[in-house]
């Protein structure tokens, strides 16, 4: 493991409170802040708290929000409760996977987007529902989703190329 | 916008827009957003609000003039903000046709006639984020009322009621509160269920969004009742929203002294944290989501012992769901009768329902207990969408039952769903029309099962997912008759072999589609057909002649290029390279795709 990830590491943990029961959130911090919590995480984790690795293993292993791998830039999340279920969301999470090329559960081969299914996002009178990273969209309809995937797509490459290249941005911009 | 000072003469003192996950997702924020910029220069306030529960006509805008008079705009985008500000604000014309609710005749009466409003009193009339807008509504009365009499008074009001757990189960809470309270221990709990996981539900997440107070003292008060110094809020981690309004409600609360040591100077203390769900069901069933608050795999255990006496670390908890701590502020304040004046024998007071699905307007209604099934989706839901029928109501999620259209009759209350092979459950409502596979609907449900058991005991893990096989044999259009046989067989074991809710309920919706659509499985098996045409193995799609205007719309769309063709000529789908994803149905203008 780098020695940023290890440090940022020591510092989630020193920042969480550990009290009785907070290896859930623990690994939520974790999850949040680095996007994965990977085995070698869990031993500096466990090294640190005095949980045993085992159990926090165990946790991170029952829990649909943990994940082991580092996922795509973008989260997209196709409900599959009941109403967006009857509304086509099956429809919706095809045109997802022709637009991203990554079916449920994977992340698509540029990192860009994760795809992911969901038991129910709660906007059952909106469905067919769909979010992405933090903001829901409602009432998608599946011919509509590759543009949306566009959108996103363009603007994480601004932000990456703002990311990397912000020196020569600031020249050509002048 | 127009960028003149001067002041609006239509009398309009307020605006609100409905700011909660439902809103949002229809554009709220930006809705918000634009009339902030028009207004404020006018001094007009615009402020958030939570939700009435009219989901159907998201986003929501409602203006209040000087003399009180409430108008309620529904479906406000960009070119409805325009028009109420310069229309209604500035000149005072209320522009009827955009009104959902008051002006004579408006769309939304009726959607709100039959309802009565106890949980969700306050949701979509006051800022969540705000205690005054709270505190104004006559929030914490209850609570220093509670302070002055003795926890078994509080405990008996409950009683009297008649409340019952709102969570599913429907375990009185007056009796419950007592069992906690009368296991001596130096320590105890409270503990709110949020972690509604039921797909095709989402009361509690809108009352945690519109109006966390009031749960949160629905909760300080049990706090008082049972004698606990700790609680905590259990909430799916898919309601980032509910949870940063809560944590804003909490560290408010805390500052008024509604929270934390001495509570109101009555000696009472209580304090309480936020544990955000992980993502598992399983959770939801009581003694999981202690283990899951332990930090532990959210695994069931046996009961008894029940949490009432060993729960938590132990120790003696009461674990209520959000909207059973949602009518306590209420039973304390306005007193057992006002409450139990709602209902049936049985079932006292009202229950919310997310109502969704193939219906008119769907949302969250309030209904009092014994309303029937009929009045809620036709009175209030406006009914079926035009040129379809009504073929079922599923109530209770994966745990309870598709109801036939011929028992829409029935009343909802505990016992008398149960009598129809569903359950009450938390509140999901989901009304099916003709378009709905009753077979897909239950592998559906199994499906869900299947991913969310958590695995402990045998029939429930091993069970679930022979139900599931069989049933995508079925839809496959590979099922045989015995396969049906097999179904309940397995279901009955399933039911009679697991330790906890999930399992024990999971065959409910097989079971009771079996019982109800026996026709649309015989469809399937025997005669390998899709009924509703939803079925993908058995329906393919089709270009009518007579309709293809050859505008290559479809052929654009499809994302295996299965449908070829000149432009302005007939276009044709090659069957072995269309995955049957519906893109062209969807996207046709002509209605020039057909599915057989």
């Amino acid at each position: 493991m780098e020695a940023a990830v290890q440090e940022q590491l020591t510092a989630i943990i020193k920042e969480a409170n550990v009290e009785r029961g907070a290896a859930i959130p623990i690994l939520q911090a974790v999850q949040n802040k680095l996007g994965y919590v990977s085995k070698e995480m869990i031993e500096t984790i466990s090294e640190q708290t005095g949980i045993p690795a085992s159990d926090l293993y165990g946790v991170a292993t029952f829990y649909s929000q943990f994940y082991m791998e580092p996922r795509g830039q973008n989260i997209v999340k196709v409900c599959h409760g009941t109403a967006c279920h009857l509304a086509g969301a099956g429809r919706v999470a095809t045109a997802l996977e022709m637009a991203t090329g990554a079916k449920d559960g994977q992340t698509s081969e540029d990192r860009m987007f994760t795809h992911e299914r969901v038991a129910c996002l709660g906007c059952c009178s909106l469905a067919p529902v769909v979010m992405v990273n933090e903001e829901v969209h409602a009432n998608v309809r599946p011919e509509r989703v590759n543009a949306l995937m566009r959108k996103y797509r363009k603007a994480s490459e601004t932000k990456n190329s703002e990311g990397t290249n912000r020196v020569a941005e600031q020249q050509h911009t002048e | 916008m127009s960028q003149s000072n001067s002041t609006p003469n239509s009398g309009i003192v307020e605006i609100r827009v409905g700011l909660a996950s439902c809103g949002m997702a229809a554009g709220a924020t930006q809705v918000s957003k634009a009339l902030i910029e028009a207004l404020e220069p006018h001094g007009v306030p615009v402020k958030a609000a939570g939700c009435i529960g009219m989901c159907y006509a998201e986003p929501l805008v409602e203006l209040i003039d000087a003399e009180g008079r409430h108008f309620m705009y529904g479906k406000v985008d960009d070119e409805r903000v325009q028009g109420i500000v310069d229309r209604h604000v500035k000149q005072g014309q209320p522009i009827s046709e955009w009104l959902e609710l008051g002006h004579p005749g408006a769309q939304s009466e009726k959607y709100l006639a039959k309802q009565v409003r106890i949980a969700l009193r306050n949701c979509g009339h006051i800022d969540p984020e705000n205690i005054d807008d709270y505190v104004a509504a006559g929030g914490y009365s209850a609570l220093a009322k509670s302070l002055q009499t003795s926890p078994e008074a509080v405990i008996e009001e409950v009683s009297q009621a008649g409340l019952r757990g709102r969570g599913g189960a429907g375990f009185p809470t007056g009796l419950k509160w007592r069992l906690t309270r009368e296991v001596p221990s130096d320590a105890k709990y409270v503990v709110c269920n949020a972690d509604e996981g039921d797909p095709g539900a989402f009361m509690d997440r809108s009352l945690l969004e519109s109006d966390p107070h009031t749960v949160l003292e629905g909760m300080i008060i049990a706090s008082y009742a049972i004698g606990a110094s700790r609680g905590y809020f259990y909430v799916r981690a898919e309601y980032p929203v509910a949870v940063r309004r809560l944590r804003k409600a909490i560290s408010q609360a805390t500052e008024r002294g509604y929270l934390g040591d001495d509570i109101l100077g009555s000696g009472h203390s209580f304090e309480v944290s936020i544990r955000e769900g992980a993502g598992a069901f399983v959770c939801g069933e009581e003694t999981a989501l202690l283990m899951s608050i332990e930090g532990r795999r959210g695994m069931p255990v046996p009961r008894p012992p029940f949490p009432s006496e060993r729960g938590l670390w132990d120790h003696p908890t009461s674990i209520n769901n959000v909207e059973t701590f949602a009518n306590v502020p209420f039973i304390l304040d306005q007193g057992w009768q006002a409450y139990a004046a709602h209902g049936t024998d049985k079932s006292k007071g009202t229950k919310v329902f997310a109502l969704a699905g193939n219906v008119v307007r769907g949302g969250l209604v309030e209904v009092p207990m014994g309303t029937t099934l009929r009045e809620i989706i036709y009175d209030i839901g406006g009914g079926i969408p035009e040129g379809h029928t009504l073929k079922a109501v599923q109530t209770g999620g994966p745990s309870g039952g598709c109801i036939p259209a011929s028992l829409a009759d029935t009343p909802v209350d505990y016992d008398s769903l149960a009598a129809v092979g569903s359950i009450m459950g938390s509140g999901g409502l989901l009304v099916m029309d003709d378009t709905a596979c009753m077979v897909d609907v239950a592998r559906f449900f199994i499906a869900f099962s299947v991913e969310e058991s958590c695995g402990k005991c045998t029939f429930c893990r091993v069970g679930t997912r022979q139900m599931e096989e069989i049933l995508n044999r079925i839809t496959g259009g590979e099922g045989s008759p015995e396969d049906l046989l097999k179904l309940e067989e397995i279901a009955e074991k399933i039911i009679k072999g697991s330790l906890c809710g999930l399992g024990q309920t999971a065959p409910n919706p097989v079971l009771t589609t079996l019982r109800n659509f026996a026709d649309e499985y015989e469809a399937h098996v025997n005669e390998k057909r899709c009924p509703a045409k939803r079925c993908t193995a058995l329906i393919t799609f089709e270009i009518i002649a007579d309709k293809c205007t050859g505008c290559t719309l479809c052929a654009r769309n499809c994302p295996t290029k299965a449908i070829t063709g000149e432009s302005r000529e007939l276009h044709f789908i090659d069957q072995d390279k269309c995955i049957k994803c519906g893109l062209c149905q969807n996207v046709c203008k002509f209605d020039a795709v057909a599915v057989s």
